[in-house]
């Protein structure tokens, strides 16, 4: 009995440390003296961080990348925000129609939509424009908005706004005082969500980033393609620690609302 | 709402306005939706359509790509590798996936800890984690070294850059779509079934067998299905760790774009949307999984 659920555990321990093991062995090169890939390192050192903060071709790539994530965040939020508050009061095969749009980015293959949106936007002279990666990331980015806002309007109890329109709050001010503080949770863990899925982004931008708005992904894919010095290691652990606090503190913050 | 009560003077005097009120309202939900399923429509769904019509109209309207992909020996060994490794990589994660999301129900102090394993490379992008499969699966990478040193091997061997690295790596990524549906679903069941049946005398593994099994069903059928077609589509790693002559889908479309060979591109994604969309068709049908889908998606 003991020595099937000691065995149990060491199976469930190795799938585990499968799991986590590529990513921790990243995180360590990243912090390797060598001047080339090895594990274990020689010695430790930030060597390859320094490369990273020095480098010009690295930091634009990085700019870019935020500053279209932050973009991209304003411009989800605010449209996925308004659609998740209509959509559940639509009628029905309007609503078929349009929870079937809204989600479709999450179910179709990557390559059809970044070829799809490249044979466009290259009509309209778009590739290699930052403005481009904003419009195209919010399209995969909104269905995250959506769902966490619809879930949190599907917690709310409608009382509370009856209460406050019976109460001769107009639906403007009902909305500001009474709905819009209850999906709050809601609506910061969409955002979040839709920055990470801009600054993870490669597909779409190996199309349409051109060479004007070469994104962090798109830089690391490129280099990549010729070499795999640490440098990259280092660029990946820092995405990881700043995606890994962000989807953190998106978990933290579903959680507490549900508790 | 106020039929009943006698109407106000005021309430009177907009009543030739009120119906245009009403009907103002009514749309107000509609007005919500409308500047997002525009700028859907105009930047991503109207683009990927006008994509795809070149399947039909490249150069003039006809079928004779379809047609032709029936004779394309290209799409046919491309299409084999893609659902081979679909398959391959599915039943890896379900084999991974299941002890692993039985562990983390059962666990008590030892969840939080275990969710965070799985939620990490979640969260990891997918390029940084094929990465960290070129450092691991490389000719002078830990796997290799690890070997040699065990003395099952004299020098390295080639496992980066063949079909077993790209299902490895896509193994990692897409184990937690695995993990967390099932888990989902082995967390519905009454632990009164459970205890029940150890009552009635069965030993643990016929309470599995009989049990804990078929009532978790939903969430493996959601599980393999989610990870079955997020597999179909995958692109960034198989050209990163797979062979060079191990072509997806994905990849060969991507090629095709390169090419401007767009009538044939567009005829592969057709191909592989349709795939993807059927399976999901069919998937909505089994009990259990509209439901599963929906929490994993999030």
């Amino acid at each position: 009995m003991i020595l099937t659920r000691l065995l149990a555990a060491s199976v469930v321990g190795l799938i585990l440390f499968f799991l986590a093991f590529p990513i921790v062995v990243v995180a360590i090169v990243s912090f390797s003296e060598a001047t080339y890939l090895t594990f274990p390192p020689p010695a430790f050192g930030l060597r390859w961080y320094k490369a990273y903060f020095n480098s010009e071709d690295w930091l634009k790539p990085t700019w870019v990348s935020l500053w279209v994530a932050a973009s991209v965040v304003v411009l989800a939020t605010f449209l996925g925000t308004l659609a998740a508050l209509g959509v559940s009061r639509l009628s029905r095969p309007m609503r078929i129609f349009a929870t079937g749009l809204i989600l479709s980015p999450l179910i179709v293959p990557g390559i059809v939509v970044a070829i799809g949106i490249y044979y466009a936007y290259a009509r309209y002279g778009l590739v290699g424009m930052p403005i481009a990666m904003v419009l195209a990331h919010t399209c995969l980015a909104v269905p995250f908005v959506v769902t966490s806002v619809t879930a949190s309007l599907a917690g709310l109890d409608p009382r509370l706004e009856q209460a406050s329109l019976s109460l001769g709050a107009t639906p403007g001010a009902t909305f500001w005082q009474v709905t819009l503080p209850l999906i709050r949770p809601g609506v910061l863990v969409g955002a979040l969500f839709a920055f990470i899925t801009s600054f993870d982004e490669l597909i779409v931008a190996l199309f349409i980033s051109g060479t004007g708005a070469v994104t962090l992904p798109r830089r690391m894919w490129d280099d990549l393609r010729f070499q795999i010095d640490p440098t990259i290691a280092a660029v990946s652990t820092l995405t990881i620690v700043l995606t890994a606090a962000l989807m953190g503190a998106a978990h933290y913050l579903r959680k507490r609302n549900q508790a | 709402m106020s039929e009943i009560t006698q109407p106000s003077p005021v309430a009177v005097s907009l009543g030739a306005v009120r119906p245009l009120l009403l009907n103002w309202r009514r749309h107000v939900p509609l007005l919500l939706v409308a500047p997002l399923l525009i700028y859907m429509l105009v930047l991503y769904a109207l683009p990927v359509l006008a994509m795809l019509l070149r399947s039909l109209n490249d150069p003039t309207w006809t079928l004779s790509h379809y047609a032709a992909l029936f004779e394309d020996v290209v799409f046919a060994k491309t299409f084999w590798i893609t659902f081979n490794t679909s398959i391959t990589v599915t039943l890896g994660c379900l084999i991974l996936g299941y002890p692993v999301a039985m562990g983390l129900v059962r666990a008590k102090t030892m969840a939080p800890f275990i969710l965070v394993i799985i939620l990490l490379p979640f969260w990891t992008s997918v390029l940084v984690r094929s990465y960290a499969w070129m450092v691991l699966l490389g000719r002078h990478g830990l796997v290799n070294e690890g070997l040699i040193a065990l003395g099952m091997i004299d020098r390295p061997i080639r496992i980066l850059n063949t079909p077993l690295a790209t299902q490895i790596a896509m193994i990692h990524i897409l184990l937690p779509y695995m993990i967390l549906p099932i888990a989902n679903a082995l967390r519905q069941i009454d632990p009164s079934l459970i205890r029940a049946a150890s009552g009635l005398g069965a030993t643990p593994f016929m309470t599995f067998r009989q049990v804990i099994l078929p009532l978790s069903m939903s969430g493996v059928a959601a599980g393999t299905l989610l990870t079955f077609v997020l597999a179909l589509g995958f692109y960034i790693t198989p050209a990163m760790v797979g062979g060079p002559r191990d072509i997806t889908l994905s990849m060969l479309i991507a090629q095709q774009v390169d090419q401007l060979n767009w009538g044939y591109a567009a005829t592969l994604s057709a191909v592989l949307l349709a795939t993807a969309l059927a399976i999901l068709a069919a998937a909505r049908h089994l009990p259990g999984v509209g439901n599963a889908f929906k929490t994993s998606m999030r």
